[in-house]
């Protein structure tokens, strides 16, 4: 399936290659380049490219590509997706996902993907499993290894490959155990210039921490699971329990890990928890335009909006703005147009604003379209679709753990058009 | 480190094991960077010659005693391989390790061979011995290891001992040893085909495994060495059904695809009837509960192998991993009837949450998909709306689909949101946009009219792309149907004046030129007013001149000559040589003189040659042809490899051969704990494994029933549906011609088409062959549009030719509001104002509608009050006509609560036709409206309405504000029956929007008698705004008015037919008390609604 793997930087080199059936030469990735001239924005490059011998797909992550050189049809998907999991697997690893952390862990790196695929079909992608077979680096494990001699490399083979709960490490031990849960919900929407909403929607995930001795059963129920319109699950969560009875049951796998993502159906009504007022102008013939903005929080039930932050891609005529905010501070890079007013918390007695002109290219039109908003903001212990958890039990060990839910609502892909 | 390098012997240990600390703690000082340092101070060429001097270095760390030092070295060999560079002349010193004890250096060193042993075949020869003891290993991770990389190493020397080695670890008890000899299989494959005979001996023994471990890779390996012996399947087709849940991810993607082609071999097609499935179908699509009773007698039934694979692969599409859900989606496209394939739609379009590729593969689905069942996803339509944020072809996508989805009833959201695409800083999306709105007008007859005032409106763009898309966009429209167009040309002419973008201008030209006998008097006059500007115009235009004069001078000599000889002439002497070129050919080609030789006789039919018509479709309109999900599919071309999904067969192969072993068949498909498998993979989760054993139970007690008395009735089953085929063939055949071709097609395939081509005949005319594509079907649309003329008030007939038929009109339209009366002035062609929008003809559309295209003209002038599309739109239908009282035809409606194209004044209605009797219901339409007076919009007569099928209309009703049961008569060919749509109040109105100031100006101009209000007691847990909102829009089609305050709640609204405001206030109290106000004009409205929503708001 996959041939090879080539990661590319943003400045077009190839730092890193490997191959799991006969060597794909590296020129083949010129044809990559090729199509990254061709694209305007680095997201432009189309994700599927094809050459006279092979077909090339390629994700971009962290401004990085990864470039996977496949020979014959196989699911695009499929490819994408196992990429994915590999950069999620290095974030896993190294903390972050950067050319300088994989160079300088290009060993661990080696065996990673060593271990992720085999002939090129995916077989142990599950980072319980990989943790077992490879230890993350860590500077105290380094410090041992060098001193004792030991390896990065588990001397134990993994167990869990073999098990039926694959996802979950054998002999887990902690002295503090504890679970806990975040149930992160997003909004996405559109509001058009006159403040009504175009499209709205709501997507929620559970992610999880759960640190338990053991081999724990946890079972997690909503108050209103029919809140929840389309899920899809880690494959830890028994499906059949979750048809029947709507009761999230499930072995967890040990750290990390996303046990649900859900979506609100959009037929319910969305509550937009903050309200833009704005009136951005350019006159025809002057060089000057006018922008003013105002931000207020709309239904939050009494939370407050946090970490607020407006982004604008301002028309290319835009030379410069001098604007005046009420709080937070604003930038403006002349050469991407992009501004931005990072405003923190919303105040409901003093709305914040943001006030100005903006200076125009001399003598060129105006511009055809008013600059869409992208808004972020963040409101702590409220989830916005009503989403509730009732309870976490847990069977079949004996002590009591620790449990914690916490809920958070935050602004996905929030448009307002002006 | 340089001084690292000139360190020798025992100093160098020391070294490595200092390197060793100050690589583990992620320091920078790494050889690797002196390497590099090298390779920038020495040329490009010399970097070859490198890895040489710095492997002698580490030839010597290899072959010291220390661990530590060996190890440091395959390090930073792997770095070298990372990077690309050769390291082959170390496999020597590197193979030696290949026993060594240390878990990591030997991982290390096997990471080296599987690269290189290709290039060194001789000596990776002596590492193979390791291997072989390897797989004698009593540890299974062992073993398995050891054949990994026995089989990954490409030297064809070994050929046989890796087939012993796989023949041997595929009956290994570790089920992960034979999943990793499942791996092997196709390794060995690819060094040697001719191992193939053997390799199939293998699989086939690997896939009678019932691990779930071993299930994915021996489907991959079959897949890859031998996909056409399908007859392999057959046994394990219900165990592989059963585990499917339970393989790995990745597995599971590789099995779903392979029992996709298997499915489509041995299974007869689900698509010809829709009927009569087991307990576990879905609730139906179209439907009704009703039918299924009926439907009993149907012949087909569903083998219960195929359900078998439908019930147990809808789980997985709750999968998170999006492979898997694309995977089933695909199954789901390509096996299940018709009905079910919706129960894809929702994880679909969770999957655009995902990364940018992932959308990027999913929209591309999900296009070739819309194409051909725009049902599935016109719910989601919203989920399509383009954000400034995406990608460019991901936008393009979006815009694709949107496209694929637009139909009568929601085209003006459609175009309401191309308004605003099309105003997008992305030039090449906005280009794209136009054409998605050409598309758009040519699907849908009664938008073509507004979408091409629109688009003429854009000329007036300052940006190049889109005026030459818009211009481009137009006359691919006005090619489609020049006569009725005549003004739109007129109407460019004058643009002309204003328009300064020589690509614009030289579009209209050409247009004038070749539209010259449609508009004899003004094209001599435009060739007048260029011939004055020549000299000043761009070359492009100057090239457009001479040809209009050309051709102008070919029809209309008399009045043309003298100019365009004075053209012909500015041209001779014009500065570019393109321009006198043509000049010389024009005039040789037009002015006879004797030298000119038999060109110029034909002149005419060179210059007036008809252009065919350029087509707009979707691009995605052939994709179909290859399996969704594939990469061929993303690709539109066959890639290597690609297996072909065969065709239905058109009688069901034996379905016995899946069947196993009689005498313990529970066994051998519904593995038994503990029984039949290794201990160590035991299925986990007991409760689960109960469950699917009684269901396993219960199929196969059913599916013995089945076999045990197939063999009598499959006979008379099949020729049953033989005879069904024949009898449906044959009705198919008297429709229309195009079907013929469908029918070459085996017969089942053909009458799926058929079914679905009706489904599209009733929505909307379907173009029928690439040629043809503009003529719109005769007898359905000019019956829709004849009854629209006369519905609509307006006299179009009239006012289509010229501007005394303006004037007319300025007349005919006295009750206009603002919106109207701004249109009107804009009609006055003489005085055309070029950034405002003009009516050149009277359309049948509503000004709503207009006005959304109004906004293409930038003018960026928005009325304070507009109304704005649906907050919430229940689903809740009502019924028409019940099946018995209408001999098998059964009606039902429901409000979509958009603004109806045909006529604002009306409400739109859609209605839902099922046929439940057994014969087709033929030339279905409205008859006689009961008031005589009452206007409505009739639908498009339905010509055919098959058994067991349903089609869904749209029509719009004048209900003049009230809600007096509208009351007409539905005729079929054979009866009429008399039916009566009865609105609720909320149903009158359109939603409109405004700020909370000018709510409140408004109000206050209503008081008084307008204003009735009363108090209600809210239900305790209801007094949330989200709720009251809910209930509030539930009940009335209003929009919501933003409030500044929390217990205050403002919804505004417009009655349909006479335009009043309805403005809703309700304010909580304390203690769940709260007041209604409604303000209207319309005081019998505003009492009826108050009465509503007090029961609304009161329930619980």
């Amino acid at each position: 399936m996959i041939h090879s793997l080539f990661l590319v930087n943003s400045s077009g080199d190839i730092f890193l290659e490997k191959h799991w059936k006969s060597v794909v030469s590296r020129s083949v990735c010129d044809y990559f380049f090729e199509a990254q001239e061709r694209a305007s924005e680095p997201e432009n490059v189309p994700p599927v490219i094809p050459t006279p011998h092979h077909y090339l797909i390629s994700v971009l992550r962290h401004r990085i590509y990864f470039v996977a050189v496949i020979q014959s049809e196989v699911p695009p998907l499929f490819v994408i997706e196992f990429l994915h999991r590999v950069v999620d697997t290095f974030q896993d690893y190294f903390g972050v996902c950067t050319e300088a952390a994989i160079k300088d862990n290009v060993v661990v790196v080696y065996e990673l993907l060593e271990e992720m695929l085999d002939n090129g079909f995916p077989l142990a992608t599950e980072s319980n499993i990989l943790k077992e077979l490879i230890k993350p680096p860590t500077i105290l494990r380094t410090v041992v290894n060098t001193i004792t001699g030991s390896t990065n490399v588990g001397e134990q083979l993994p167990t869990g490959q073999l098990s039926v709960v694959p996802w979950r490490r054998t002999g887990v031990k902690y002295t503090n155990n504890e679970a806990y849960f975040d149930v992160v919900e997003e909004i996405d929407a559109i509001i058009d210039k006159s403040g009504s909403t175009i499209t709205a929607e709501i997507q929620g995930v559970i992610d999880a921490c759960v640190k338990l001795t053991g081999m724990p059963d946890l079972t997690l129920s909503f108050m209103n699971p029919r809140l929840l319109d389309d899920v899809s699950f880690h494959p830890c969560v028994r499906f059949k329990r979750w048809e029947a009875e709507r009761i999230l049951s499930f072995i967890p796998p040990d750290g990390n890990f996303r046990l649900l993502s859900y979506h609100v159906s959009s037929q319910n009504l969305v509550a937009i928890p903050v309200y833009v007022k704005h009136n951005i102008t350019f006159r025809e013939g002057s060089s000057q335009g006018r922008f003013e903005l105002t931000l207020g929080p709309k239904q939050t039930m009494g939370k407050a909006v946090e970490s607020v932050l407006v982004n604008s891609q301002l028309p290319r005529g835009v030379l410069n703005v001098n604007l005046n905010p009420s709080q937070g501070t604003y930038t403006f890079d002349p050469v991407t147009k992009l501004l931005s007013w990072d405003l923190g918390k919303i105040n409901p007695q003093k709305l914040p604003s943001l006030k100005g002109s903006m200076s125009l290219q001399a003598g060129a039109c105006k511009p055809d379209e008013n600059p869409t908003i992208n808004i972020q903001f963040k409101i702590q212990q409220m989830a916005i679709s009503g989403l509730k958890v009732n309870r976490l039990d847990m069977y079949g060990e004996k002590y009591k753990p620790f449990k914690g839910i916490k809920y958070m609502t935050k602004a996905g892909k929030f448009q307002v058009r002006t | 480190m340089d001084v690292g390098f000139s360190l020798r012997g025992g100093a160098a240990g020391a070294v490595g094991m200092v390197r060793g600390m100050a690589d583990s703690l992620q320091f920078s000082i790494r050889p690797e960077l002196t390497l590099e340092e090298r390779v920038l101070t020495n040329s490009e060429g010399s970097a070859e010659e490198m890895p040489t001097i710095g492997n002698d270095d580490l030839k010597e760390m290899l072959e010291s005693n220390k661990e530590s030092l060996k190890l440091e070295a395959m390090k930073r060999i792997v770095g070298l391989m990372s990077r690309g560079r050769n390291a082959s002349d170390l496999f020597p010193a590197v193979v030696k390790n290949v026993a060594n004890k240390n878990i990591e250096l030997k991982k290390l060193v096997y990471v080296y061979l599987v690269r290189y042993a290709e290039e060194q075949q001789d000596l990776a020869l002596l590492s193979i011995s390791t291997f072989q003891r390897g797989l004698k290993d009593p540890n299974q991770l062992i073993r398995a290891s050891a054949l990994r990389v026995l089989s990954s190493i490409r030297v064809p020397i070994i050929v046989p001992i890796m087939m012993l080695a796989i023949k041997e670890a595929a009956a290994d008890l570790s089920p992960y040893v034979r999943k990793t000899a499942a791996h092997a299989i196709q390794k060995l494959y690819s060094l040697d085909p001719e191992q193939k005979d053997h390799l199939i001996e293998v699989i086939e023994k690997l896939l009678k495994d019932k691990s779930t471990l071993v299930a994915g890779s021996v489907v991959m390996a079959f897949e890859e060495v031998c996909p056409d012996r399908i007859d392999l399947i057959h046994k394990n087709y219900r165990k592989l059904c059963h585990l499917l849940v339970d393989v790995e991810e990745w597995g599971q993607v590789v099995i779903i695809n392979m029992l996709t082609r298997y499915a489509r071999t041995q299974f007869l097609s689900p698509w010809r009837e829709d009927a009569q499935f087991d307990e576990n179908s879905e609730k139906t699509f179209y439907d009704s509960d009703e039918e299924k009773e009926q439907a009993d007698s149907r012949p087909y039934v569903m083998d219960p192998d195929h359900r078998l694979l439908l019930r147990n692969t809808k789980p997985l599409l709750q999968s998170r991993n999006t492979a898997v859900v694309m995977a089933v989606s695909q199954l789901y496209w390509h096996l299940a009837p018709k009905h079910e394939v919706n129960v894809v739609t929702k994880s679909l379009v969770r999957l655009l949450r995902s990364h940018r590729e992932v959308q990027y593969i999913v929209l591309q689905n999900i296009a070739t998909m819309s194409i051909q069942r725009k049902g599935m996803f016109e719910p989601f339509l919203k989920s399509f709306f383009v954000r400034s944020t995406d990608a460019t072809h991901i936008k393009t996508l979006k815009l694709e689909i949107l496209t694929n989805l637009a139909n009568e009833a929601n085209i003006s959201t459609i175009l309401r949101e191309f308004q605003t695409y099309v105003k997008s800083q992305d030039k090449a999306f906005a280009a794209a946009t136009i054409q998605a709105i050409g598309r758009c007008a040519t699907n849908i007859d009664e938008v073509t009219d507004t979408c091409l005032n629109g688009l003429v409106l854009l000329l007036s763009n300052r940006n190049e792309t889109v005026v030459a898309e818009s211009v481009v966009v137009i006359k691919k429209l006005l090619q489609t149907q020049p006569s009725q167009h005549s003004d739109i040309i007129k109407h460019m002419a004058k643009l002309l004046d204003s328009i300064t973008v020589p690509m614009a201008r030289a579009s209209i030209l050409w247009l004038i030129g070749e539209y010259c006998e449609r508009v004899p008097k003004i094209a001599p006059d435009v060739l007048r007013k260029t011939a004055k500007t020549f000299t000043a115009e761009e070359d492009i235009v100057k090239l457009q001149i001479l040809n209009l004069a050309a051709k102008l001078y070919l029809t209309n000599s008399k009045q043309t000559k003298l100019l365009t000889q004075y053209i012909l002439n500015l041209g001779k002497y014009d500065q570019n040589y393109d321009i006198r070129d043509r000049t010389r050919f024009v005039r040789q080609l037009i002015v006879p003189n004797e030298k000119s030789g038999a060109l110029s006789k034909y002149a005419k039919r060179i210059l007036l040659a008809s252009k065919p018509a350029p087509v707009l479709e979707s691009t995605f309109k052939d994709r179909d042809r290859f399996q969704l999900g594939t990469l061929s599919h993303t690709l539109n071309t066959k890639a290597s490899g690609y297996l072909e999904l065969s065709d239905w067969p058109k009688v069901a192969p034996d379905q016995s051969v899946r069947n196993v072993e009689v005498f313990e068949p529970v066994k051998e498909w519904a593995p038994s704990v503990g029984k039949a498998k290794p201990a160590k993979s035991d299925k986990f989760y007991s409760d689960s494994e109960e469950e699917e054993e009684e269901e396993e139970a219960s199929g196969s007690s059913s599916s013995a029933e089945d076999s045990s008395s197939s063999e009598e009735e499959s006979g008379s089953e099949d020729d049953e549906s033989k005879s069904d085929e024949g009898s449906d063939k044959s009705s198919t055949q008297s429709e229309s011609d195009e079907k013929q071709q469908v029918l070459r097609k085996t017969a089942g395939r053909g009458l799926q088409d058929s079914y679905s081509e009706d489904e599209k005949t009733a929505i909307r005319p379907k173009p029928k062959t690439r040629g043809t594509q503009f003529q719109p079907k005769a007898s359905s649309s000019s019956g829709s549009s004849s009854c629209s003329q006369s519905s609509s008030e307006a006299d179009s007939d009239s006012d289509s030719d010229g501007s005394a038929g303006l004037e007319q009109k300025q007349i005919s339209k006295p009750k206009a509001e603002v919106k109207v009366k701004k249109e009107v002035s804009l009609l006055d062609l003489d005085d055309f104002n070029p950034v405002s929008a003009s009516v050149p003809k009277a359309s049948i559309l509503s000004p709503s509608l207009l006005s959304d295209l109004e906004g293409l003209s930038l003018s960026g002038v928005s009325a304070a009050i507009e109304v704005s599309s649906p907050v919430f739109v229940p689903h809740m239908s009502h019924e028409l006509l019940h099946r018995m009282s209408g001999k098998g035809l059964a009606a039902c409606y429901h409000f979509p609560r958009q603004p109806c194209i045909y006529d604002p004044r009306m409400v739109s209605v859609q209605l839902t036709f099922t046929n439940c009797g057994e014969q087709p219901v033929q030339d279905l339409r409205v008859g006689e409206a009961s008031p005589p007076a009452l206007s409505l919009h009739r639908f498009a007569a339905v010509e055919r309405l098959e058994p067991d099928s349903s089609i869904t209309v749209s029509m719009g009703i004048d209900f003049n504000d009230s809600t007096q049961a509208a009351s007409f008569q539905l005729c079929t060919k054979e009866d009429q029956f008399s039916v009566s749509v009865q609105p609720a109040v909320g149903e009158l109105f359109m939603p409109v929007t405004m700020t909370e100031q000018d709510f409140h100006k408004e109000q206050g101009k209503l008081t008084g008698m307008n204003e009735s209000s009363t108090t209600v007691t809210v239900a305790s847990e209801s007094t949330s705004a989200q709720i009251i909102t809910r209930k509030v829009v539930c009940v009335a089609n209003m929009g919501v008015v933003p409030s500044s305050q929390t217990n205050v709640h403002r919804f505004a609204a417009k009655t349909a037919s006479s335009e009043a405001l309805v403005l809703a206030t309700v304010e909580l109290k304390e203690a769940s008390a709260a007041r209604l106000l409604v303000n209207t004009e319309e005081t019998v409205i505003g009492s009826m609604l108050l009465r509503d929503l007090k029961t609304a708001l009161s329930q619980g």
